[in-house]
């Protein structure tokens, strides 16, 4: 398969392995990773120490650590970009694209996982072909039909983008998840009496719940993160989202470096919070959404 | 709500299933399939349509707010003869191509050395894969900054008496292109790492113990457990970075919006120029197909290699 990837790691990892086995290795192992991190993490100081520097201080030093916590950044990020209308819009787009996103597609999965066997498969494969498709293909139609329709600038051209473009992915892991579960919940609920919007909402949804918080995570983050679509549908409009906005400054406050690093301080926090908190699931989602 | 134990096979439901005629239980296993319309109506409108209209539209001369018509292969032709365009396909291959040996391999490195018992792993997890929430137009800023002259890294390497390799790392035409991968395996690297660890994870001890007791050395344990079992991990790593390297237009769009020159133009860079800035949308889309075709392309070679590899296990 991809051979040449692999003949590099192959022959420096496994003798790592063996010092690491013997416990001779791993002191070292650990130093060279603290100086890996340290590099690592310096983008990210460079973020955080920037937002909080004068523009004297900035001129002065572009590494070292800010005096003080100078704040008139936040503020006047905040208040001159109306990064807080940003921040609103993001948040709104965000969630109701995800609630649609979760309830329509887990209604396809059920649909898919428990409708007839003959049809089953090639049903997902009209799904899965659009993970293959790449957005800039269907761009400029939809965007003419958004505009068509009077849909650009308002949040309902990011919201039905959202939902149609995060679908195959949706479907693909609700119909792998329910193929995996047996049915006898959902048996017997219709044996009960339930219809089947009952037995889906009732029985069948509460049962995805795993899967649900990995498509909640990996779309929520993939909406929150976007930026062409935005900048083509909302860009201008006060309807713009946070990764606009940001962008917005660099037009707007030229090279004030501590005005646009608050901005994306402000629009990275949300995400990096939920991170720190949710970081096991974050990265189990992802980890389990790819493998499906 | 959810608290419902999945396993047990419900003697109930299977036993009051005899009692019912067979012809109702088929039918109460089929759920109609109106569940399935929402979601198939909002990625026909969202997906399917505009691609096939993309596609059509490639082979007109359509321009916004004017209708198109046939050109045949004329944009394609184009592309061909456009120097810009030309170097747009080179870049956008040579990013895919370097950001997936290069990624993958430090990913799987990072991979092994976070799977071993050293102090702080799950922080050190946390860490490398950090980035990969932050919003890519943001890390783009954020780099630029840092590749600024005399900025954060000119700073650095000045520190690590490395002042002598400074360079003009967005401005030099023949250093961008890989400025701009730099930036973003930093920013991706993580994903190939928690990919490489979930099939890392997924490989018992046993497996290395009964190996072990066998003789195997080190060497011949990773050649002939980890290597093949991570097979399936290696096929997800490189097919996601180079479909998503492929389609690259954050980062490069904020950091030099294709300059110096041609130096870092991409087909998805090139493509929201002419369709949304100059309005060629004919040409835009046609672009636009030539990078589809390059992705499938792809995924049709990796897909029949990996179902070679796997008759061949």
């Amino acid at each position: 398969m991809s051979t040449m990837t692999l003949t590099v790691p192959k022959s420096e990892a496994a003798p790592r392995r063996r010092r690491m086995r013997q416990g001779y290795g791993r002191p070292l192992l650990e130093v060279v990773m603290v100086l890996v991190t340290v590099a690592y993490l310096f983008p990210l100081y460079i973020m955080l120490t920037m937002s909080f520097k004068a523009p004297v201080e900035i001129a002065e030093s572009s590494v070292a650590l800010p005096k003080g916590l100078f704040l008139d950044n936040y503020a006047t990020a905040w208040s001159q970009a109306n990064l807080g209308r940003a921040l609103l819009n993001s948040a709104l787009i965000t969630s109701v694209s995800i609630t649609l996103v979760v309830i329509i597609g887990a209604m396809a999965g059920y649909a898919i996982a428990r409708g007839s066997r003959r049809t089953s498969t090639p049903k997902l494969m009209l799904f899965m072909l659009g993970l293959m498709i790449p957005g800039q293909l269907g761009m400029v139609p939809l965007y003419n039909l958004m505009r068509d329709v009077g849909l650009l600038q308002s949040y309902w051209s990011l919201i039905i983008f959202y939902a149609g473009s995060m679908m195959p992915m949706t479907v693909f892991l609700y119909t792998g998840f329910l193929r995996a579960q047996s049915s006898t919940y959902e048996e017997a609920a219709r044996i009960d009496g339930a219809g089947w919007w009952r037995s889906f909402w009732h029985v069948v949804f509460p049962l995805l719940r795993p899967v649900t918080g990995t498509v909640i995570i990996v779309n929520a983050i993939n909406i929150w993160n976007d930026f062409l679509t935005p900048l083509l549908y909302v860009s201008g409009s006060v309807n713009r989202t946070l990764p606009v906005a940001v962008f917005s400054f660099q037009g707007e406050f030229a090279s004030e470096w501590g005005l646009i690093f608050a901005g994306m301080v402000i629009a990275a926090m949300p995400v990096l919070i939920v991170y720190f908190f949710l970081q096991r699931h974050i990265i189990h989602g992802f980890a389990g959404g790819l493998k499906g | 709500m959810t608290a419902i134990p999945r396993s047990p096979a419900d003697a109930q439901g299977s036993s009051e299933r005899p009692a019912r005629k067979p012809g109702r239980v088929f039918r109460l296993n089929r759920v109609p399939q109106w569940f399935l319309l929402p979601a198939l109506i909002f990625y026909i409108v969202v997906v399917l349509y505009p691609s096939v209209a993309g596609g059509v539209l490639a082979f007109t001369d359509a321009r916004t707010l004017r209708g198109g018509d046939w050109v045949g292969f004329e944009n394609f032709v184009t592309i061909l003869q456009n120097e810009a365009a030309r170097a747009a396909l080179l870049n956008t291959l040579t990013i895919a191509v370097t950001l997936t040996i290069v990624q993958t391999t430090l990913g799987l490195l990072l991979a092994v050395a976070l799977n071993s018992a050293i102090r702080g792993r799950n922080l050190l997890r946390t860490i490398f894969f950090a980035p990969m929430m932050l919003p890519p137009i943001i890390t783009g800023l954020l780099w630029q900054y840092i590749y600024t002259p005399n900025g954060p890294l000119d700073s650095a390497m000045d520190f690590l008496g490395l002042g002598a390799f400074k360079a003009s790392w967005l401005g030099d035409a023949d250093i961008a292109l890989w400025s701009i991968i730099g930036s973003v395996i930093w920013h991706h690297v993580g994903m190939s790492m928690v990919i490489y660890l979930a099939g890392l994870q997924g490989i018992p001890d046993e497996l290395y113990e009964a190996a072990a007791v066998d003789g195997a050395g080190p060497m011949r344990r990773f050649w002939s457990i980890t290597r093949p079992l991570l097979g399936q991990a290696t096929t997800i790593a490189t097919v996601l970075t180079m479909t998503s390297s492929l389609k690259l237009f954050d980062q490069i769009f904020v950091m030099t919006g294709g300059g110096p020159g041609v130096s870092t133009q991409t087909l998805s860079l090139i493509m929201y120029q002419e369709a949304f800035v100059y309005g060629k949308q004919g040409y835009g889309s046609a672009i636009a197909l030539v990078l589809a075709m390059i992705v499938a392309a792809i995924v049709f070679v990796q897909m029949s290699l990996t179902r070679r590899g796997e008759q061949e296990a």
